[in-house]
């Protein structure tokens, strides 16, 4: 029942093979690389309507992410769809008058969010509110209104 | 009437007693891994066997399945412009599904049934009831090695197919039909969930790994001691396996995925 050295260097290869493979699916087939742990804070924002946004999407600043979404939850106090968005601590610059959008990567893309800085000198902290927002669009809606307005012009 | 009650009876006795023995064997071997690190020997000669061996079969279907998804992906996927799409798709069925799934399956085919047979026959020509004889314990000796290379090896066996298969749709999409290479893995990267798609695939994998390790070790040790009793051992181990990976691989995707 010995082993060769042949035999060992052979499960050696194997082992190291995968090993390899492990490392290759890691840094280059998926998303592993971007799992740094930063540091980041919470700001909450409420929409009206949030469309398919998920945890996890990103947060973006001039197309920039600069953060992702950590919690898309209902409040039954502001009777709002509250979002939860971690910011990284390096972007600790945004105004208190900053405003965020949903927006639409692509026609059928994934949703994320757009922060759009405003002016004033006050910083967002961690657990501040994020006042101005701009839900997500949705599909029907925009039919409804073009069908409106197209009615409408009809009867003058 | 009775007689058919009887039968029946008997019937699912048997299938518990077969239940009950396997997994007090199942115990027995665990109980035989520590003893296992204090000989790192045995081990190594059944990677050899169930790891090395199996690299061909595996890197070879790797290589294939990886060619006809990034072909038959991209035809569909060109329908609707979406070319872009084809290294995650490729990538997650791939991760997810294929490649724990396949190389079980392969796995069993290949490790399972040698497995099968090399104990089944040590139990035939009574190697088992020798070594009992000189107080060595087969459980520990002969089995509990097999058992943890095999589960050792499935994870390894299964990223390596993966691997394998992203690489060679690569070279077909990117190398052959012109989908833009940096596209292909800059996608990859962003859509492609280091815990929730390869985590998942490798921890699928091991799952596979130690279910279809016991049941070809099993029915090894469970075998009739006959040449016919090996024979059907043998084919058991395939049959059972398979079917065993694949019910659990609906039962996993649905827990990890969601959906149900």
């Amino acid at each position: 029942m010995r082993t060769t050295r042949t035999q060992e260097a052979w499960v050696g290869l194997f082992v190291i093979l995968g090993i390899i493979a492990l490392f290759a699916l890691a840094l280059k087939m998926s998303n592993f690389s971007s799992y740094k742990k930063e540091e980041v804070y919470r700001v909450n924002v409420y929409f009206e309507n949030v469309g398919g946004l998920r945890a996890r999407a990103p947060v973006t600043l001039s197309g920039v992410k600069v953060g992702r979404v950590e919690e898309v939850a209902y409040d039954p106090e502001e009777l709002e769809a509250k979002v939860v968005l971690a910011i990284n601590s390096g972007t600790n610059f945004l105004p208190i008058d900053t405003s965020a959008s949903i927006y639409t990567a692509g026609l059928l893309g994934e949703q994320y969010i757009a922060l759009e800085p405003g002016a004033e000198d006050e910083t967002l902290k961690d657990g501040s509110k994020i006042r101005h927002s701009q839900s997500a669009m949705v599909l029907e809606e925009l039919v409804g209104q073009v069908l409106v307005n197209l009615t409408s012009g009809d009867e003058e | 009437m009775v007689n058919l009650l009887a039968n029946v009876g008997v019937w699912w006795l048997e299938i518990l007693q077969r239940v009950g023995r396997g997994f007090l064997f199942f115990i027995q071997i665990l109980t035989g891994l520590p003893a296992l690190l204090m000989r790192p020997g045995l081990l190594i000669k059944e990677l050899y066997s169930v790891g090395v061996l199996s690299l061909t079969i595996i890197l070879v279907s790797g290589l294939f399945v990886g060619m006809v998804l990034g072909l038959q992906f991209f035809m569909t996927l060109s329908r609707f412009g979406a070319e872009s799409a084809l290294s995650v798709t490729v990538n997650l069925t791939l991760l997810r599904e294929l490649g724990p799934v396949v190389t079980a399956l392969l796995f069993a085919g290949r490790a399972g049934s040698a497995l099968t047979a090399e104990i089944g026959l040590m139990k035939t020509t009574e190697q088992l009831s020798g070594m009992e004889m000189m107080a060595v314990d087969p459980v520990h000796r002969v089995i509990a090695p097999r058992f943890l290379a095999s589960v050792i090896a499935m994870p390894l066996l299964a990223v390596l197919f993966s691997v394998v298969g992203i690489l060679s749709a690569w070279f077909i999409g990117a190398g052959l039909l012109g989908v833009d290479s940096g596209s292909f893995w800059a996608q990859m990267q962003t859509s492609v969930d280091w815990y929730n798609d390869a985590m998942n695939g490798i921890y699928k994998s091991i799952v596979f790994g130690i279910v279809v390790a016991w049941i070809a070790v099993f029915e090894g040790y469970d075998t009739i001691p006959t040449s016919e009793g090996v024979g059907r051992a043998t084919t058991r181990t395939v049959v059972n396996g398979s079917l065993a990976v694949l019910a659990l691989d609906f039962i996993l995707t649905s827990l990890m995925f969601g959906g149900i």
